[in-house]
């Protein structure tokens, strides 16, 4: 039985459809992404299915319960790091982990015995007894992140859990998150709109845009569904009036913009292309100045099956900004 | 120039775009006058005086008539009559008359044989005002008995009225205390209850408590118990402190805290669950800061915690008999300013209960479990 179930569930907030009729499953001890910009739909899509907001239509099953029908079974099942850093400042580490075990009903001896554990696996101990004021953003979201597993839930949901921290703390993030899924046996559902978040955390990605699904796979078979495999950036000197359409005729190179002195070259097999217009570039007496190779990467994918870049989609203003809604953040 | 003018715009701006900070930031100042401007200097009425008359002949007939006059008329007091004094000065003690006239079994003849006759008013002096306006009434129904009578012109048939106070002089610190007492709950029900909980709830913080299984009453009972505890520790620091301030006779009684920590616990949970029943859908954060003054001025003034509730006109009677201030004021005036018993504050101590039932379960219901 997969850990998460989703099926054709909706979210409408006045006559905005927010979601709109996505289904997918998580297997148990996948680490699952949402991928998209703002205003997706990607935290009200996790929000439905954490029983924070109830859907329009369509339905969930999270660790076997029902989101409408068994909603406080859904919640003893999970635990949730919200978009909005919701520790209390002035409380120390142990003090916000301690509260939220309660909340759980969690035996003190367990207790104690947990947050040793978890404190020890986002490398907090010594910050037990610090207020989480004192710390870092890196740090109060490893706080989040154990407060979070105080309960033992056996599904976790990370609602942006890097977002607005540094790359040396969300490469720490990543691999604690990575290191404590493999120790506890978890299933991670988390949403991001970072490309590089996605392609080495998740075992599975899902593309969500304005409240649609349009793609699910692994990172490797997402990119591998893009045609164009690699794009070459070469700049040239002397190139000739028609040197685009001559490129355009190389080996493998499905198509060519730009204007000289630089060429983005997209092509099926960059290895084969490159040679090829190393040797074009000698016979043609034209000097290549530049060569830049790049995979393809998942924003080639949002590319593909959105037809816009991701960096241009998180421009557009979410639902919430459009309907004048507070973000919490 | 322009660099001020950026900050300028900004503000108004945004000063613009809330509502409710227009809204509240207008109507604070005529709440403040409308209140403030009834609240003082009215002309006390209504008060309760039980008349034991004890000799029940023609002279005191007369004067019990003239008491129904100025009830009918002036409205000062409101006689009821007692045929047994120990029990009229039984319920003077506990506040449910505010004097009470005894004619005495020898008046008439005193009155006939002309031998200086009086009749003893004994008052509750623990509100000044009150007392004063009672005092000056019954000293115009002496007049007035004196006057119809018609050998008034001999001195030594004149009605005489001897005035008893109760009660030790009562400062006016001493009298604003109670009402000082339920500000300072309030105060903290409004700072450490209502603008925390709105603020965290900006914050996104009880997205965090709503995740958990945890049930819609355990999480109001969770703040409104909290918010209630701080409420208490400021309503008993300054039960203490101000109780030695003022001046209160023997304040450290055993008795006399416990019941005052009674009345303390129960404004406190009375007025925490108003505040979270007002606050239960609210999460603009400016909208507790805003109410605040609002609450302030309108909950306090008509409690009779600075002047008695006899002089307010009708509207703010009503507002005053649904005002939790009100009960409280007054349970707290009963044992401080009297020292009375538990049975004095029994219907103050029943409205504070059922209005925190009743304010705690519509809170309940009105709470929303998703966001």
């Amino acid at each position: 039985m997969p850990a998460i179930e989703v099926q054709a569930i909706t979210k409408r907030f006045g006559t905005f459809t927010a979601v709109d009729q996505i289904s997918f499953a998580v297997e148990e001890g996948e680490i699952f992404a949402l991928l998209g910009p703002n205003g997706a739909g990607k935290s009200t899509l996790i929000r439905m299915l954490t029983t924070l907001l109830p859907p329009t239509s369509g339905t969930a099953r999270v660790g076997g319960c029902d989101i409408v029908q068994d909603p406080d079974g859904v919640r003893r099942s999970i635990g949730v790091i919200p978009q909005a850093m919701t520790s209390d400042l002035e409380l120390s580490v142990a003090e916000n982990l301690t509260v939220f075990a309660k909340l759980y009903g969690v035996p003190r001896e367990r207790r104690r015995q947990l947050m040793r554990e978890l404190l020890a696996a986002v490398e907090l101990t010594q910050w037990a007894d610090q207020p989480v004021k004192n710390l870092s953003g890196g740090m109060r979201r490893r706080v989040e992140i154990a407060r979070g597993l105080m309960h033992e839930p056996r599904i976790f949901f990370l609602d942006e859990p890097t977002t607005g921290l540094d790359p040396v703390s969300r490469v720490a993030v990543w691999e604690m998150l990575q290191r404590i899924k493999a120790q506890r046996g978890l299933t991670v559902l988390l949403t991001t709109h970072y490309m590089d978040e996605a392609d080495k955390l998740c075992d599975r990605v899902a593309i969500i845009d304005h409240g649609h699904l349009v793609a699910l796979d692994s990172p490797l078979k997402l990119k591998a569904s893009v045609p164009s495999q690699n794009l070459l950036e070469v700049g040239f000197a002397g190139a000739p009036p028609d040197w685009a359409e001559r490129l355009r005729h190389l080996a493998a190179v499905e198509s060519v913009t730009g204007e000289a002195p630089v060429f983005r070259i997209a092509s099926a097999d960059g290895a084969a292309t490159t040679k090829a217009l190393i040797e074009a570039a000698g016979a043609a007496h034209v000097t290549l100045e530049s060569l830049a190779v790049q995979s393809t990467t998942l924003d080639d994918v949002f590319v593909h099956y959105t037809g816009r870049q991701l960096r241009d989609a998180l421009q557009e203003p979410s639902w919430a900004d459009r309907s004048g809604m507070v973000r919490r953040r | 120039m322009q660099r001020t003018w950026a900050i300028i715009e900004r503000e108004l701006r945004r000063f613009r775009r809330s509502p409710v900070l227009i809204l509240v930031s207008m109507i604070f100042p005529i709440v403040q006058l409308v209140v403030l401007g009834y609240a003082f200097g009215g002309n006390v009425k209504h008060l309760r005086v039980g008349v034991v008359d004890q000799d029940g002949s023609v002279p005191a007939v007369r004067l019990r008539e003239l008491s129904g006059a100025v009830a009918a008329n002036a409205e000062t007091f409101e006689p009821v009559v007692y045929h047994d004094e120990g029990k009229a000065l039984a319920d003077l003690r506990d506040g449910k008359l505010n004097g009470v006239l005894t004619i005495p079994p020898e008046f008439s003849r005193w009155v006939y044989a002309r031998e200086s006759p009086h009749v003893a008013l004994i008052e509750d002096n623990t509100d000044n005002f009150v007392a004063a306006s009672l005092t000056n009434a019954f000293n115009g129904l002496a007049a007035a008995f004196n006057q119809s009578a018609p050998d008034s012109r001999r001195l030594a048939g004149e009605l005489r009225l001897d005035v008893v106070e109760i009660y030790p002089y009562v400062p006016y610190i001493q009298y604003l205390l109670p009402g000082s007492i339920v500000m300072s709950i309030f105060m903290m029900v409004m700072i450490g209850g209502g603008i925390i909980f709105i603020d965290d709830k900006a914050r996104g913080l009880h997205e965090g408590y709503l995740v958990t299984p945890i049930t819609k009453f355990e999480l109001i009972a969770g703040f409104n118990l909290s918010g209630a505890i701080k409420a208490v520790l400021a309503g008993g620091v300054l039960m203490t402190v101000g109780s030695v301030i003022a001046g209160v006779p023997d304040p450290f009684e055993p008795l006399r805290l416990l019941r005052l920590l009674l009345v303390i616990v129960l404004t406190a949970m009375a007025l925490v669950s108003m505040m979270f029943l007002i606050m239960v859908r609210v999460s603009d954060p400016l909208l507790p800061r805003a109410v605040f003054g609002v609450l302030n001025t309108l909950l306090f003034f008509p409690s009779g915690a600075v002047y008695p509730q006899q002089a307010f006109p009708g509207w703010m009677r009503v507002i005053a008999e649904v005002d939790p201030f009100t009960y409280a004021v007054h349970a707290f005036k009963c044992l401080l300013l009297k020292n009375t018993g538990l049975s004095a504050l029994a219907g103050d101590l029943a409205y504070l209960s059922i209005f925190t039932i009743l304010a705690m379960t519509a809170a309940t219901l009105l709470f929303k479990r998703t966001l």
